[in-house]
């Protein structure tokens, strides 16, 4: 057997996101098993991992998990290269670049539960525009903007609330040993 | 521990602009206006415009037989066609600008039509 030429050092950092990433995964596959009247009406528990982890752990962290929590849920469910994919990735992009301004507003002031409710309307917002441009070329994907507002309030608010308790309870998680 | 303590002052201010927002995009939900016409064609000429604020039974002849369409107060709908599979029929009742029934082995169509005509059809 030949020595392997590469070398893949894997550093705590990797596994931190590979653990975070799990149980974000987790979630969006419960998130998949909850029935919903509309396609698009989602709970989206897995934002709840991103927002802990951009909160403890910084934006980059964040957008890695919620990357590889769309790469390998769509895995899992089946829906890899399909357009539910493209939709819950320009949601993802979205809702990230939107946290990436956010998570400067004043902690004293702002807390999860705010980005979390700007996150979702993000969320939502980039993918009716994809579905706009490209599932539905059409105006008539706006009529249940309202609906979609709507739910990206309540589930974001929801979701932020989960998240800040999750945060107040646990304490940081110090560096891995 | 009591979940109000977990809300800072800011995320009413980000609800409260939420919900805003929702309020603002209601109108989309009945942007169209409203069901007020039924446009009814046989064989694409239009063979009757009639108001739906008032109930009538129209018959429209076509070439495999007659057509039955009933229209009441801000609807209306195609009760009995000749053609083999029946979509129209079974489409039931249309009440939003746009929709639209077809049966297309009878050549007739009833359309429902409001102040502006935001689409060409709808159809689910």
């Amino acid at each position: 057997m030949t020595a392997s030429v590469t070398e893949l050092t894997v550093t705590d950092e990797d596994r931190r996101i590979a653990w975070l990433a799990t149980a974000a995964v987790a979630l969006a596959l419960v998130d998949a098993a909850i029935p919903s009247p509309l396609p698009g009406v989602k709970p989206g528990l897995a934002n709840i991992v991103t927002l802990v982890v951009l909160l403890r752990h910084g934006w980059t962290t964040a957008a890695w998990v919620s990357g590889l929590r769309v790469l390998a849920g769509s895995l899992l469910l089946g829906n890899f290269l399909a357009p539910g994919f493209f939709l819950s990735l320009t949601g993802t992009v979205f809702s990230l670049a939107v946290l990436a301004a956010a998570r400067f507003l004043p902690p004293r002031w702002f807390g999860p539960v705010s980005l979390s409710i700007l996150a979702a309307f993000a969320h939502i917002g980039g993918q009716l525009l994809l579905a706009r441009l490209w599932l539905i070329p059409h105006d008539g994907v706006f009529l249940l903007t309202p609906v979609f507002a709507a739910a990206a309030l309540a589930f974001g608010t929801l979701n932020g609330l989960i998240a800040a308790r999750l945060l107040a309870e646990t304490p940081a998680m110090e560096p891995a040993s | 521990m009591r979940w109000r303590t977990l809300l800072r002052p800011g995320d009413w201010l980000v609800m409260a602009l939420g919900a805003a927002l929702v309020a603002a995009s209601l109108p989309l939900l009945w942007q169209g206006g409203f069901a007020e016409r039924a446009i009814v064609r046989q064989d694409g000429q239009v063979f009757a415009e009639v108001d739906l604020r008032n109930r009538r039974q129209l018959e429209v002849p076509g070439p495999l037989g007659t057509t039955l369409i009933s229209v009441e107060p801000g609807r209306a709908r195609v009760v009995a066609d000749p053609g083999p599979r029946q979509y129209c029929v079974r489409q039931g009742w249309l009440a939003r600008p746009g929709e639209i029934a077809i049966c297309a082995p009878n050549r007739v169509s009833v359309q429902i039509a409001g102040r502006t005509r935001t689409y060409d059809s709808l159809s689910y």
